[in-house]
C-alpha cells in the first residue's frame, strides 16, 4: 500500500472527507496523522457559545409558554370580535378561527434548536480533526436521542451531543457512558424520568411503578448488546436500579437539571447479571454503569460496531477479536481500540465497501468545496435524503450497512441533490482538480476522463459528489 | 498473514451485464394459476399494543387487566364491534368497513417465533422469516426470488417505499425504491454518464442508480411527484401508501411492495383513546382508505399485510404506557382476502394464562399465517415456503382459507 493511497484513505475510511490539502498533509505519515488527532481530543468539541442543555429547557419551554398564552389570548380575542358581529360564530368559522397561526414551538426552535444544528455542521465542515469527526457522528448514533420525541428533546439534544458525547469521542467508554445515561435528554427520550420503584414512597402513594425503556436499551444497544448474555430479570433489575433518574421541571430554577429523586428509587440491594449491589441511592446505578462499562459483552459489543462501521457490514471476525482485547486490556480506553483499528491491515488493505450516508455526503461535499449552508437547508435536504438532522428512526440510530443506504431511489435523490448543488456552486469549481486534491491517489482514471469530459463544470460537479470515490468509503 | 476482507456482493460486488435488457414482464400469472396477485407488506414498528387495537372487550379479565387503557365501550370513543368478542379502536373506521365487506381479516394473539424483547431483533426476525436474529436477507425478497420469471429479464418485482430498503426486501432479488421528490431531477445526460461511469468502476451503484430514475420517471408520469409532503407523521403514511397504491397498480408496476411505519413503541402516555397510539392508529387508517382507493383498479388481485414485531405489556407500565411484549394483532385486507373474521386461538387474558405473567400469550405463529397468504396468492409451494422463504418453519404449516382463492 502506497503512502499516497494510504493519505487517501485516512480520509476517506477515517474521516469526513478531505478539505483542499488535506490529503497532502496526511501525505508523509498517514497513520500518524490519525493516531495525532487522538491526542487533540479537545477538537471533537463544537466551541460555538450555545446555552447549557438546562438553560436551553428552561428558554425553550417559556417561550413556549409564552406563544401558547399569546395564541389564546388571540384567539379570545377573535372570538369576542365575531360573537360582537354576529352573536356567536359565523357559519363555517367554527374551530376555525385560528387558521394559519405559526406552532407555538416555532420561535423556541429557532432560538435554542437552528443554532445548535448549525454550529453542530459548521464545525463538521471546517474541523481539521476529521477521525475526531467521525467518532462524535459513530458515538452520536450510538447514544441515539431524537428530537421528534417532542416535549424538551428539541431543547437538549444539541447540548447533550456537546456535553455527553464529544468530549469523550477520546477518552474512556464509562466516562461517555456515565455522562450519556445521566444526561437529561437520554433520560426523556427513553422515559426514565418517571419510572418509579412499586416500592419508592412516591411510587406506593400513587400506585405508580417502572418504566423499563432506557434499562433495556443501556444493555441491549449501549453495553451488553443483544446478546451479550442478559435476562428479563436483568433489565427489570436495572430499570429498578436506575429509578430516580430523573429531571428537574423545565419552570423550576433548575428546571431541565438531571435530579436525583430518592422518593421514587426503589430500595435495597438489586442483583444484576450474578452480582449483588449493595449501594443507596444513585450510587447504586454508578456502580453497576462502571461494571457494565467493562463487561466483555460491551468490549465485543463496541468492537464489532466499530469494525463493521469503519471496514465492512460483515466485520472481519479477526479485527473484532483484535479491537476486543485492546479494549479488555485497556478497561475501556477507546485511544487504545482506536489506535488498533488504526493499526490493523484490514483497514488500508480491505476495499471501500461502505457507502457514505447522506449526512457524511453532505459534510464531504461541503468540506470538499468549502460552502458552509445555513441550518434550514441542512435540515430539508437530510429530511429529503432520509436521514433527518437528530431524529434516527428507533434509539439503535441510523441504519450503518449500505445494504440498507443502496436504494434505487435514494441513489437517484443523491444525483438530483448533487446536480442542485453542482449548478449552485460548479461554476466557480474545478472538478478535476479539486478531485485530484480531496482523493490524491483514489481517484481513478475513469473518473478524471468523466470530470473532463462534462459538458459543463457544473454537470463535472455534481459526477464528482456521484463517483464511486466520492460515494463508498 | 492473510487478512479477510469480507465481499458482500450485494454491497460491492453485484453481477454485470443485463442491465438494460428489462422488458415488460413483471407479471408472475403462471405462478398463481391465471391471476396477477400484488402483494404489499406494511411494518408497524416499534410494537403495535394489540389490546388497543382490537380489545378483547368480551374477555372477563379485559377491563381488570388493562384498567386505565381498557378501550370504552360507550361514549365518542366507543369501539367499534368486530364479532362481539373482539372489538376494533375507533379510529379505525375503513378497516372496520372493509371487515364488515368481508375485505379485512385479523388475526390475534399471534406472534413470531421470537420471544426476548428486543425491538431490533424482534424486527430482524421479522423481516427475515427465520427462527432466530441473524439472517441478511428477507423473507418477502426470497419469495419474489422463489416466484418464476417473466420471459425476458424484468423490471424489478419488489418495491420498498422509503429512503432506504428494509431487510424484509434486501437479497439477491434486485428490488426498486420510491420516495417523495423534491430536488428537480438531473438532466439525462448527466444520469447517462454517471451510468456510464458506474458501469466501469462499481455495478452496484450503477444497478441502484438505473432503477431509480426508472421508478422516478413511472412516479412523475403518475403524479405521484406531489405525495409525501405531509405535515404530520400520521398524513405521511397516507401519502407514501397511496404512492405504494398506484405504482402496484401499474401494467408494468412492482407486484410486491414493503413500506414500514415507525412510532408504534409507546412506552409513556400510550393515550388509545385520543392521544398518541390514536393518531397513529387514525394515520394507519387513513393508509389503509388510501390503499383500496389506489389500488382499486386490481383491488380483487391484492392482499395487503400489517405486521409489527412484537406487543406490548397486558398491564400498564408506571407510566401510562405498555413496555416491550410478546403476542400481538395482524392484519390482511384487500379484495382477495376471506375477511369479516377474527382468527384467533385466544389464550385468555387471566394472570395464569399471560406469558411470563406479562404479555398476551402467543398461540399463533405469524409465520404459518403469511406461508398460507403467499402459497394462496402466489402459488408458492409448500416446500419452498418451509426451505426457502421461512426456513426451518416446517413444524408452522401453512393456514388456509385466509384468502378467497
Amino acid at each position: 500500500m502506497s503512502k499516497a493511497r494510504e493519505a487517501g484513505l485516512a480520509h476517506q475510511r477515517f474521516g469526513v472527507g478531505a478539505r483542499p490539502g488535506d490529503v497532502q498533509a496526511a501525505a508523509s505519515d498517514p497513520r500518524g496523522y490519525l493516531e495525532a488527532q487522538l491526542d487533540r481530543a479537545a477538537e471533537a468539541v463544537v466551541t460555538a457559545p450555545l446555552p447549557a442543555g438546562d438553560e436551553a429547557v428552561r428558554r425553550f419551554m417559556a417561550m413556549r409558554r409564552d406563544a401558547v398564552a399569546a395564541q389564546e389570548a388571540d384567539a379570545r380575542a377573535r372570538r369576542e370580535r365575531l360573537a360582537l358581529v354576529a352573536q356567536g360564530p359565523l357559519p363555517g368559522m367554527e374551530g376555525k378561527l385560528d387558521p394559519v397561526a405559526p406552532g407555538p414551538e416555532d420561535r423556541a426552535r429557532r432560538v435554542i434548536l437552528v443554532p445548535e444544528i448549525q454550529a453542530s455542521f459548521h464545525h463538521a465542515f471546517a474541523t481539521p480533526a476529521g477521525f475526531l469527526e467521525r467518532l462524535a457522528l459513530f458515538w452520536t448514533n450510538h447514544f441515539a436521542v431524537s428530537i421528534r420525541k417532542g416535549g424538551i428533546a428539541p431543547a437538549h439534544v444539541g447540548a447533550f451531543l456537546r456535553e455527553a458525547i464529544r468530549p469523550h469521542v477520546a477518552g474512556r467508554f464509562v466516562d461517555m457512558l456515565v455522562a450519556v445515561e445521566t444526561h437529561p435528554a437520554m433520560l426523556f427520550y427513553l422515559d426514565n424520568q418517571r419510572s418509579m420503584g412499586p416500592n419508592s414512597r412516591a411510587g406506593r402513594n400513587r400506585g405508580r411503578s417502572l418504566n423499563e425503556n432506557l434499562a433495556r436499551e443501556i444493555l441491549e444497544l449501549h453495553t451488553l448488546g443483544v446478546d451479550g448474555g442478559y435476562t428479563q430479570a436483568d433489565v427489570t433489575a436495572l430499570a429498578q436500579v436506575i429509578t430516580g433518574w430523573s429531571i428537574v421541571p423545565a419552570q423550576e430554577a433548575e428546571g431541565g437539571r438531571f435530579a436525583f429523586r430518592a422518593n421514587m428509587h426503589e430500595p435495597g440491594p438489586k442483583t444484576l447479571l450474578g452480582r449483588s449491589y449493595p449501594q443507596d441511592g444513585q450510587e447504586q446505578g454508578l456502580a453497576v454503569l462502571a461494571d457494565l462499562a467493562r463487561h466483555p459483552s460491551t468490549a465485543r459489543h463496541v468492537a464489532r460496531k466499530l469494525v463493521t462501521h469503519f471496514i465492512a457490514d460483515e466485520a472481519p471476525a479477526a479485527l473484532v477479536a483484535d479491537l476486543t482485547q485492546a479494549f479488555r486490556h485497556s478497561d475501556g480506553d477507546l485511544k487504545a481500540v482506536y489506535r488498533t483499528l488504526i493499526a490493523s491491515r484490514e483497514a488500508w488493505e480491505c476495499p471501500l465497501t461502505k457507502l457514505r450516508t447522506p449526512m457524511e455526503m453532505l459534510i464531504a461535499v461541503c468540506r470538499a468545496t468549502g460552502f458552509k449552508p445555513e441550518a434550514g437547508p441542512v435540515q430539508n435536504w437530510m429530511n429529503v435524503m432520509g436521514q433527518p438532522v437528530w431524529a434516527p428512526p428507533s434509539p439503535k440510530g441510523f441504519p450503518d450497512a449500505a445494504a440498507t443506504w443502496m436504494a434505487p431511489d435514494a441513489i437517484r435523490a443523491r444525483l438530483d441533490w448533487a446536480m442542485t448543488f453542482g449548478q449552485r456552486l460548479g461554476g466557480r469549481l474545478d472538478a478535476v482538480s479539486l478531485g485530484e486534491d480531496v482523493f490524491g491517489a483514489l481517484l481513478t482514471d475513469e473518473t478524471k476522463t468523466a470530470l473532463r469530459r462534462a459538458e459543463s463544470r457544473q454537470q463535472a460537479l455534481a459526477l464528482l459528489i456521484m463517483s464511486p470515490e466520492f460515494q463508498r468509503r | 498473514m492473510l487478512i479477510d476482507c469480507p465481499l458482500s456482493r450485494r454491497s460491492f460486488l453485484a453481477g454485470t451485464g443485463a442491465l438494460f435488457a428489462w422488458s415488460f414482464m413483471p407479471a408472475f400469472a403462471s405462478a398463481a394459476q391465471g391471476r396477477d396477485p400484488r402483494f404489499l407488506t406494511i411494518i408497524l414498528r416499534g410494537g403495535l399494543d394489540g389490546l388497543s387495537a382490537v380489545p378483547a372487550v368480551g374477555d372477563p379479565d379485559y377491563g381488570r387487566l388493562r384498567r386505565d387503557l381498557a378501550m370504552p365501550t360507550d361514549g365518542p370513543n366507543a369501539v367499534l364491534p368486530l364479532d362481539g368478542f373482539f372489538a376494533l379502536n375507533a379510529r379505525m373506521t375503513h378497516l372496520h368497513r372493509l371487515y364488515r365487506n368481508g375485505q379485512a381479516l385479523i388475526l390475534h394473539a399471534a406472534a413470531t417465533p421470537y420471544r426476548e424483547r428486543s425491538h431490533f431483533d424482534g424486527q430482524d426476525v421479522l423481516e427475515t422469516g427465520l427462527d432466530r436474529p441473524g439472517g441478511r436477507d428477507g423473507w418477502l425478497n426470497r419469495a419474489l426470488a422463489a416466484l418464476p420469471r417473466g420471459e425476458r429479464l424484468p423490471k424489478p418485482r419488489g418495491l420498498a417505499i422509503g429512503a432506504t430498503v428494509p431487510l424484509i426486501l434486501q437479497g439477491s432479488e434486485s428490488i426498486t425504491s420510491w420516495s417523495p421528490q423534491v430536488f428537480p431531477p438531473a438532466s439525462e445526460e448527466t444520469v447517462r454518464r454517471l451510468l456510464a461511469l458506474y458501469e466501469a468502476r462499481d455495478p452496484v451503484l450503477a444497478r441502484a442508480l438505473a432503477e431509480g430514475v426508472d421508478i422516478g420517471r413511472t412516479a412523475a408520469r403518475q403524479g405521484l411527484a406531489g405525495l409525501g409532503r405531509a405535515a404530520t407523521p400520521e398524513g405521511f403514511f397516507a401519502d407514501q401508501a397511496m404512492a405504494a397504491a398506484r405504482l402496484m397498480s401499474l401494467e408494468d408496476g412492482p407486484r410486491v411492495a414493503a413500506m414500514s411505519f415507525d412510532g408504534w413503541d409507546t412506552h409513556a402516555d400510550q393515550g388509545p383513546q385520543e392521544g398518541r397510539l390514536a393518531r397513529l392508529l387514525a394515520g394507519l387508517d387513513a393508509a389503509i382508505g388510501a390503499l383500496e382507493q389506489g389500488l382499486a383498479p386490481v383491488w380483487p388481485q391484492t392482499v395487503v399485510a400489517i405486521v409489527t414485531e412484537f406487543g406490548r405489556t397486558a398491564r400498564g407500565n408506571g407510566t401510562d404506557g405498555t413496555d416491550h411484549g410478546t403476542a400481538t394483532v395482524a392484519f390482511l385486507i384487500g379484495g382477495a382476502v376471506a375477511g369479516g373474521r377474527v382468527v384467533a386461538d385466544w389464550p385468555g387474558l387471566a394472570e395464569a394464562r399471560l406469558y411470563q405473567n406479562r404479555d398476551l400469550a402467543p398461540t399463533m405463529d405469524l409465520r404459518a399465517a403469511l406461508k398460507g397468504v403467499l402459497a394462496d396468492h402466489l402459488g408458492l409451494s409448500a416446500r419452498t415456503l418451509s426451505e426457502r422463504v421461512f426456513p426451518g418453519s416446517a413444524g408452522a404449516a401453512p393456514i388456509g382459507g385466509l384468502l378467497r382463492v
